[in-house]
């Protein structure tokens, strides 16, 4: 994909959607399942029901992660950005440095938020 | 070869002009680009909804929240519906993008088969949100309510929002939780009723010919990016509301 670019007979190289036949489609379709499984596997399982995990920081990062990679899926494979020119993958996925700063900037602000004004009543639960 | 002729030489780059450097066709182009910048959108309504959750000393169980599966279980079953919702947003995806693929290969009986497919898990999706929208109102949540509105009695309000919280309870929190769902799950939902719509109006145009006629099913790679956006934004929602 990287020398495509330069090449003069790119053109014509993607212009059927080559690397998305049926085959690949329910490939991508398996792996979604898949993840998604293991998501319900774990929050219904191992945490509601047999309450083998407890909910936290760790729990949410695994989520995240998978979260993570049924997006690169979904992006790469079903919206067929993978196969675009790479010019074009980078001009529209680099924006999200400035998601990636804003995540950073609020989670900070709330975490102090939380020490510093917190004026709302909270009752013990039991 | 001196450097005169050099610089006459004609250049072949694909940003040196007279071709299109992402040979991808401008309305698709342009389609990438509101969808960025929807992501934009969506992830600060998340961000925010983040932010709020770290603000907070306590939060909503969802495994508490979310029991319900309409007409079958009022309680007791946590994420089985959504689980059901998931999938069908997932399904809906890739009958899209069988329609993109049978586009490519101009088979107008099997695009129109996979379209119709879509739209009814478009459809069915909105449905069950609905339901969803539904269980919740009935149990006092709403934009600007919960359950413990209306009550100043702290014992009362403690009672009202006890079966939603594993730890203490608060009703801010319970407040900004119940805005903030109804905001974002109903911003999604709006995008899926346009895909909805749009996926109909692109199969009346497939079933009059329109794209036959025009030599190209590209409408449908354009309509389906916006389809499969809709699902990523989901899978990003289902984590951070039902599953954190």
């Amino acid at each position: 994909m990287a020398n495509h670019d330069h090449t003069l007979d790119s053109h014509d190289a993607h212009a059927h959607g080559e690397g998305m036949g049926v085959k690949r489609i329910w490939q991508v379709f398996g792996i979604l399942l898949f993840i998604t499984a293991i998501e319900f596997l774990v929050a219904l399982g191992f945490v509601h029901h047999w309450q083998l995990v407890v909910k936290g920081p760790a729990l949410y990062a695994f989520y995240v992660v998978l979260t993570l990679i049924k997006a690169y899926y979904i992006v790469a494979f079903f919206m067929h950005l993978k196969f675009e020119k790479k010019s074009f993958i980078i001009c529209c996925s680099i924006v999200f440095i400035f998601i990636i700063y804003f995540i950073v900037l609020m989670l900070i602000e709330g975490g102090y938020l939380l020490n510093h004004l917190q004026e709302h009543p909270v009752y013990p639960n039991k | 070869m001196d450097s005169l002729s050099k610089l006459d030489e004609v250049k072949t780059t694909p940003w040196s002009g007279g071709r299109e450097p992402w040979s991808i066709e401008y309305g698709k182009i342009m389609m990438w680009f509101f969808l960025v910048s929807d992501a934009f959108t969506f992830s600060s309504f998340l961000i925010y909804y983040g932010a709020q959750k770290f603000a907070q000393p306590t939060w909503i169980d969802a495994d508490k929240i979310f029991q319900s599966i309409p007409g079958i279980a009022d309680h007791g079953q946590p994420l089985v519906f959504v689980g059901i919702m998931t999938f069908i947003l997932i399904m809906s995806s890739v009958t899209m993008v069988l329609a993109v693929e049978a586009g490519h290969r101009n088979s107008k009986k099997e695009v129109v088969k996979w379209m119709i497919w879509t739209i009814l898990g478009g459809i069915a999706f909105v449905g069950c949100q609905a339901l969803e929208w539904t269980h919740l109102h009935h149990m006092g949540f709403w934009f600007g309510t919960n359950p413990a509105t209306g009550l100043t009695d702290p014992a009362a309000i403690s009672a009202a929002l006890q079966p939603y919280f594993t730890n203490d309870i608060s009703y801010t929190a319970a407040l900004q939780f119940s805005n903030l769902f109804f905001t974002i799950t109903g911003f999604h939902g709006f995008h899926v009723t346009v895909g909805i719509i749009l996926n109909i109006i692109i199969l009346f145009m497939v079933l009059n010919n329109t794209f036959e006629k025009r030599g190209s099913y590209l409408m449908i790679e354009k309509v389906g990016l916006y389809w499969h956006f809709v699902d990523l934004v989901w899978v990003f929602v289902f984590t951070f509301f039902y599953l954190i």
